[in-house]
């Protein structure tokens, strides 16, 4: 029996490798994050426990009308602490694994699930709704009511990534490099919008718009996380089909296209998860940068390049990082919290780092 | 809190033992059984049963500021980060945050038999999961008038069982803003004046219409020099120059202190009277803006401040 963990990371490795170091990568990301999700349900600033846990799964069961203190254990266990447990799983997966898809699709080591338009589309959408939302956007805000800005958002991060992908396109070929470049504009262009709206924006609508750049899952709730589910689906869903192309495609998109790849269908996929994945954590937890741009490099560098590998491994490192964070972020200063995209980035950063100086083998 | 205490990990062990404390406090001193039983209508239009005062978080400096003056600090267990008055709140309670950045777990955490909040907490979805909660939720009106102080006084006070106590202090509040308003009546002509937020390099970042800080000059007899902008921006130079204060009001605290000086090397002040005068008055920031029981007397010192003949009648 040969050891897999002895061999040398600079070696070349053939794509089909799935054994050894791949398997390990995945299997070790599963094991972290079901120990980041035990921990996010046992820890909180009420220290309520997991041993609460039999008491209102039987005071569910029977129904009727729990004690006040096990209607308190239900409450923060699963209307507080399991929604966020949930919603950080889907965000932080389908982050992560858009991230790897958009990077493996342009070739690119700083792409991010952003990348075609719908982090932009998206927060310029929340950021009008917040501050226009008493003004020119009221009728909206009449009719949708607190699920104004969530809605805002999903629908700029299509009509954005939409709009980009409609620029990119010729004659049924979508050119990727138009794609990176269109993204610049738009994003700048949205980018003075956003600034011309804050610009008009009072001290709370800054407030608002201030901690929704920066994220949280604390407005976790089951009716948006179901509302939600379709899309963070859509993005999980996709990886299966998107493996052996992005694979293809690491060779250069000419060659993919002479290995039978159906490049244009893995694109148009790829780019339909993103603007899913995006404009869905976007309407639900604000704006949560870094998991999509670095979540999939540390599992290339600790299983090399193969995407049956980094996609699936994108998921789960993702969703252990963000649900590790968001833990951090709701014990730190309690019973204050700290808004999440400021711990993602502290914890995932050094760490990124580590690794980068432990194994300078090429990143793709 | 009967039954057993929750069971509390080593992190969370210096607020258990503060919360257990508390607790213990709470049934030796069983004389102090809060009065119970009242339905108040909140801010937003809900109906809130309330059965039990005696554990309140308390989010707003305005909120705290009224219990502390109906003498109910005791009964305060978390304040929020922008209770600054008195400064003793902060000090010997523990903060669930910024008030617009809730945290709905760790507002939960603090045990409460009661959450009182001005009408800015936030962010939406904590606040809704919180009104979900069994602990009741009460949110007061957003009005900032010198009528709404009162009102809030009187909804507060409503809320804790204290009625009489909180008539007293409405009243009190009333009577200084009636005297506010005939020392108002002495003024002349009204000075012109800017309250500067911030100056960053030079570049104030002033009040226009619709903020605080604009009522606020208004109710100390002034005029807003800072004209045709809305909210909290920065004023060009040039229209600074144009507007010519007669005085700059600035808050007092703040990592450095403000002085004449260092405000009126500002060349957006070059030439004004207010920088031929050296007229710069500074204000309480959170007792001027947050229109508290505190702010008659801010509003009548600022106003003698600005104009020698503001002078209140003898009480």
């Amino acid at each position: 029996m040969t050891s897999a963990t002895t061999r040398d990371v600079t070696a070349t490795r053939p794509l089909g490798d799935r054994t050894g170091r791949g398997r390990l990568t995945l299997a070790g990301a599963a094991l972290v994050l079901v120990a980041a999700a035990v921990l996010s349900l046992a820890l909180g600033p009420t220290g309520i426990s997991l041993d609460a846990v039999p008491r209102v799964v039987r005071a569910l069961l029977a129904g009727g009308t729990a004690s006040p203190e096990i209607a308190r254990e239900r409450l923060v266990l699963v209307d507080i602490r399991l929604t966020r447990t949930v919603l950080g799983i889907l965000v932080g997966a389908s982050l992560g694994i858009t991230g790897a898809m958009m990077q493996g699709l342009f070739r690119n080591p700083l792409a991010d699930p952003g990348l075609v338009g719908a982090s932009t589309g998206a927060g310029l959408a929340a950021v009008a709704m917040i501050a226009l939302g008493g003004g020119a956007l009221a009728p909206v805000v009449a009719l949708l009511g607190t699920e104004a800005v969530p809605v805002a958002a999903v629908i700029g991060a299509f009509a954005t990534t939409l709009l980009l992908y409609a620029i990119a396109t010729r004659q049924r070929q979508t050119s990727t490099a138009t794609l990176l470049l269109a993204g610049v504009a738009i994003g700048a262009f949205a980018g003075a919008l956003t600034g011309l709206i804050v610009f008009g924006a009072d001290d709370r609508q800054l407030r608002d718009i201030t901690f929704w750049t920066l994220g949280s899952l604390g407005g976790a709730a089951w009716p948006k996380l179901a509302a939600a589910l379709p899309f963070f689906a859509v993005a999980l869903a996709a990886a299966p089909l998107l493996a052996r192309p992005l694979n293809a495609l690491l060779l250069g998109e000419a060659e993919a296209v002479h290995l039978g790849i159906a490049t244009e269908q893995a694109k148009r996929l790829a780019i339909a998860a993103a603007a899913c994945a995006v404009g869905a954590s976007v309407a639900l937890s604000g704006v949560i940068g870094f998991v999509g741009i670095v979540v999939p490099h540390v599992v290339r560098l600790a299983a090399g390049p193969d995407h049956r590998i980094v996609l699936p491994g994108s998921a789960l490192a993702g969703a252990a990082l963000l649900l590790l964070a968001d833990t951090i972020a709701r014990v730190v200063v309690a019973p204050a919290e700290l808004p999440i995209g400021i711990v993602t980035a502290a914890i995932g950063a050094p760490f990124f780092l580590w690794l980068l100086l432990r194994q300078r083998s090429g990143i793709v | 809190m009967n039954g057993t205490p929750p069971r509390y990990g080593a992190p969370q062990r210096r607020a258990f033992a503060i919360s257990l404390a508390l607790t213990l406090a709470a049934l030796a001193a069983g004389l102090d059984r809060a009065k119970a039983g009242e339905t108040v209508t909140d801010g937003r239009g809900r109906l809130v049963e309330i059965t039990d005062t005696s554990r309140i978080v308390s989010i707003g400096g305005s909120v705290t500021e009224i219990l502390y003056d109906l003498d109910l600090a005791d009964r305060i267990v978390a304040v929020d980060d922008t209770s600054l008055y008195p400064p003793e709140a902060l000090k010997t309670k523990p903060s669930v945050g910024y008030v617009r950045a809730l945290s709905a777990e760790g507002v939960l955490s603090q045990g409460p038999t009661l959450i009182l909040a001005e009408a800015d907490a936030g962010p939406p979805p904590v606040v809704d999961v919180l009104m979900s909660a069994a602990v009741p939720f009460v949110v007061l009106d957003g009005r900032k008038t010198p009528e709404a102080v009162a009102d809030h006084i009187r909804f507060v006070a409503k809320a804790v069982g204290e009625t009489q106590k909180g008539d007293a202090l409405a009243k009190e509040v009333e009577v200084g803003f009636d005297r506010l308003a005939a020392a108002r009546a002495k003024v002349a002509t009204p000075p012109r004046v800017v309250f500067v937020m911030s100056l960053r390099d030079g570049q104030p970042l002033v009040a226009g219409e619709g903020t605080a800080a604009d009522a606020m000059i208004r109710l100390a007899g002034a005029e807003n020099a800072a004209k045709g902008i809305k909210g909290y921006k920065a004023m060009t130079t040039e229209a600074m120059v144009e507007a010519a204060p007669e005085a700059v009001i600035m808050m007092r605290q703040g990592p450095t202190p403000v002085t004449a000086e260092t405000v009126f090397a500002a060349p957006a002040f070059a030439g004004s009277p207010a920088a031929q005068a050296k007229r710069l008055v500074l204000v309480d920031g959170l007792g001027a803006l947050g229109f508290g029981p505190r702010s008659p007397e801010i509003l009548l010192s600022l106003c003698g401040a600005l104009d020698p003949a503001c002078t209140a009648p003898a009480p």
